[in-house]
């Protein structure tokens, strides 16, 4: 079984995902970045691999994918630094379509599974293509794709996305961009408190939009976890340790 | 048509909705809407009425005789620059203000490269009295100032983009991005023939009138149809009526920018090779790792590093000849057109133009240049180029 997995059977509640941008905030910091944050305690590591036109992410992940390519990422190094990554921190790579299909998609995916990467979130990659031409490769190589949901995703389309997926689901707090709202988040958001409700047979990791301490107990409290990324790219943009800031964010951000 | 897009959104493996699920509704609402508002009577009798009596279409098929006599073959131009606010842009902009009112959106969004989108966008809401931001990149803020003035005083909004290359490609990432974070009010006019589906084929649609237009005002069938392509509007609107008739050559230009074997160009097809751009699987430039190259153009409109997706198909179904030329032939043929016919061509307009100089003639050739912006905005542009 995979890490992932047995992470998410072993713990339903309080999960803490942190997403890090590959190559940011110098070229070689992602394993220093992922194994701090094990050390700290976090259960999951979302590896973000850099594109020069990410349409989903606001302000912040934009400059950090910006600083990582003219740092000098590239997918193959992306890879071999993975190797140098506890293997004992389960992880997941967000990127987008582009970069995937023209490094090839079953090479990607072949990569993902010597380094250990057990799933993949490409919030632009369309459902009815995944099913068509990836979902068979996509397994082949133990990959699990993780699909967004948003308050105004349909029932029939929760049931889809829930189908197709075997490890999580990523809810976004809000229609918004990485890192756009602030102080949007409340206990009087009904689509937070609905998600318990909604039934679906994979845990949900609510993300977007999730800053401080409070919105992570919130969210933890209304779903299986917090995924968090804007603030922790904020924080470690004027930090001169990145292993010493990764563990301090981690003590901050769970510290309520 | 066999060239119009399929049910699942696709031109052959070109087109698609590449968009993250914050998006789907959105375009959700507008796929399965767009072609029932669009042959509805009252809407075509409203948008007719508006491009006759505000535009002032049919614009002219000019025959242009120095020109012609300068060639040894007969050249019509297509006089989409003496459209209102000066190029084929508002053919788009009307037809899809009138759409987002069907939509009860109440908010228009908006990306701009020369601006002329931009100020097409602004006029039409404008008209419609509907809240209007332009997304247009720094550099060509910087370049294109006289637009940007146009753009305010008709009280639109305008947003300088500073991601990326500070041109078109990015200001239409941060158009998509204001969409995705106002996803209930407000509806995104993409200025040209790209963008998720059903844009493509939206924009085609609304364009196309170039082509019925010019089908009507010929004896016969042109020998040719030469258009500048970028994202590729005002192509597929010259090009649309005559796919289907295979005698007639369309030939579309991109912009070569200092010439396509330097890395100072935005000759997509020449240059590009397959991938996402925008939402849409097409033709793209970009990087071994899959990264988007900036691109190069002396003309903002034309500065864009991927292509509608109609347009890949087109070019590999060889329907269509792509070519392109460079800054410098542009700005020739340009002073050509000035100091042979006493017009002022668009600098995107230009490319189109430095194609006759590649041409082999013969006498009985008829050929049909869409001519679909003029060159008020390129001033500076000329100036310095001492022409």
């Amino acid at each position: 079984m995979s890490t992932l997995k047995k992470v998410l059977e072993a713990k339903q509640e309080g999960l803490l995902n942190i997403y890090c941008t590959a190559g940011y905030p110098k070229l070689n910091d992602l394993p220093k970045i992922v194994n701090a944050l094990h050390d700290s305690g976090v259960d999951m590591v979302e590896i973000g691999i850099p594109y020069s036109d990410p349409i989903a992410d606001g302000e912040t992940i934009q400059k950090s994918n910006a600083v990582a390519l003219s740092n000098g990422i590239t997918i193959d190094l992306i890879f071999e630094q993975l190797k140098e990554c506890t293997p004992d921190i389960p992880k997941v790579v967000m990127t987008y379509f582009n970069p995937v299909f023209k490094y090839g998609i079953e090479h990607f995916c072949q990569q993902c599974q010597s380094v250990g990467v057990e799933g993949i979130i490409i919030p632009d990659m369309p459902i009815g293509l995944y099913q068509a031409s990836y979902e068979e490769m996509f397994k082949n190589y133990g990959l699990s794709p993780v699909f967004l949901i948003t308050p105004q995703t349909s029932k029939e389309r929760l049931k889809l996305i829930d189908d197709l997926s075997s490890t999580f689901i990523y809810a976004v707090s809000s229609s918004s961009t990485t890192g756009k709202a602030t102080g949007g988040l409340s206990d009087g958001n009904t689509y937070l408190s609905g998600l318990k409700g909604l039934g679906l047979k994979h845990p949900i990791l609510v993300g977007f939009n999730i800053s401080t301490s409070d919105d992570l107990s919130l969210v933890q409290k209304h779903a299986n976890g917090g995924i968090i990324g804007s603030a922790f790219i904020k924080y470690l943009s004027d930090k001169p340790s990145t292993e010493q800031a990764t563990q301090q964010f981690v003590k901050e951000i769970t510290k309520g | 048509m066999k060239y119009d897009v399929n049910e699942q959104g696709f031109y052959g493996e070109f087109g698609g909705a590449f968009i993250p699920e914050m998006l789907y509704p959105n375009i959700q609402e507008l796929k399965s809407s767009y072609r029932e508002i669009l042959s509805e009577d009252a809407f075509k009798e409203e948008l007719e009425s508006l491009l006759k009596d505000y535009v002032g279409r049919p614009t002219p098929l000019y025959y242009a005789s120095r020109l012609s006599t300068h060639y040894g073959a007969d050249i019509y131009l297509k006089r989409e620059d003496l459209c209102h606010t000066g190029a084929h842009k508002i053919n788009n902009t009307l037809g899809q203000v009138l759409l987002a009112q069907r939509l009860n959106k109440t908010r228009i969004i908006a990306e701009t490269g020369a601006g002329q989108h931009g100020v097409a966008t602004a006029t039409a809401c404008a008209l419609m009295g509907l809240e209007c931001i332009v997304y247009m990149g720094a550099k060509d803020i910087e370049r294109q100032a006289p637009n940007v003035s146009r753009m305010k005083m008709l009280g639109a909004e305008v947003c300088a983009v500073h991601s990326g290359s500070k041109t078109l490609k990015d200001a239409t990432n941060e158009a998509i991005r204001d969409w995705i974070n106002n996803p209930d009010d407000t509806h995104y006019i993409i200025g040209s023939a790209v963008g998720p589906d059903p844009y493509p084929d939206l924009v085609t649609q609304l364009q196309a009138i170039i082509s019925k237009e010019i089908k009507e005002q010929m004896e016969g069938l042109p020998t040719h149809v030469i258009a500048c392509v970028g994202g590729g509007s005002n192509a597929i609107g010259a090009f649309y009526n005559f796919l289907e008739d295979e005698s007639v050559n369309l030939i579309g230009v991109e912009a070569g920018g200092m010439g396509v074997q330097t890395d100072k160009s935005a000759a997509t097809l020449a240059l590009g090779t397959k991938g996402v751009l925008h939402a849409s699987m097409s033709y793209l430039m970009q990087t071994s790792d899959g990264q988007v190259v900036e691109p190069h153009s002396i003309s903002a409109g034309l500065d864009y590093p991927g292509i509608g997706p109609l347009h890949a198909y087109l070019h590999d179904c060889s329907r269509v000849t792509y070519k392109n030329v460079t800054d410098e032939e542009a700005l020739e043929a340009a002073n050509r057109l000035m100091k042979l016919e006493g017009i002022i061509p668009a600098l995107e307009t230009a490319h189109a133009l430095a194609y006759l100089e590649k041409m082999n003639f013969t006498t009985t050739d008829k050929i049909v240049i869409n001519l679909s912006g003029r060159g008020d905005k390129d001033m500076n542009t000329y100036i310095n180029a001492n022409i």
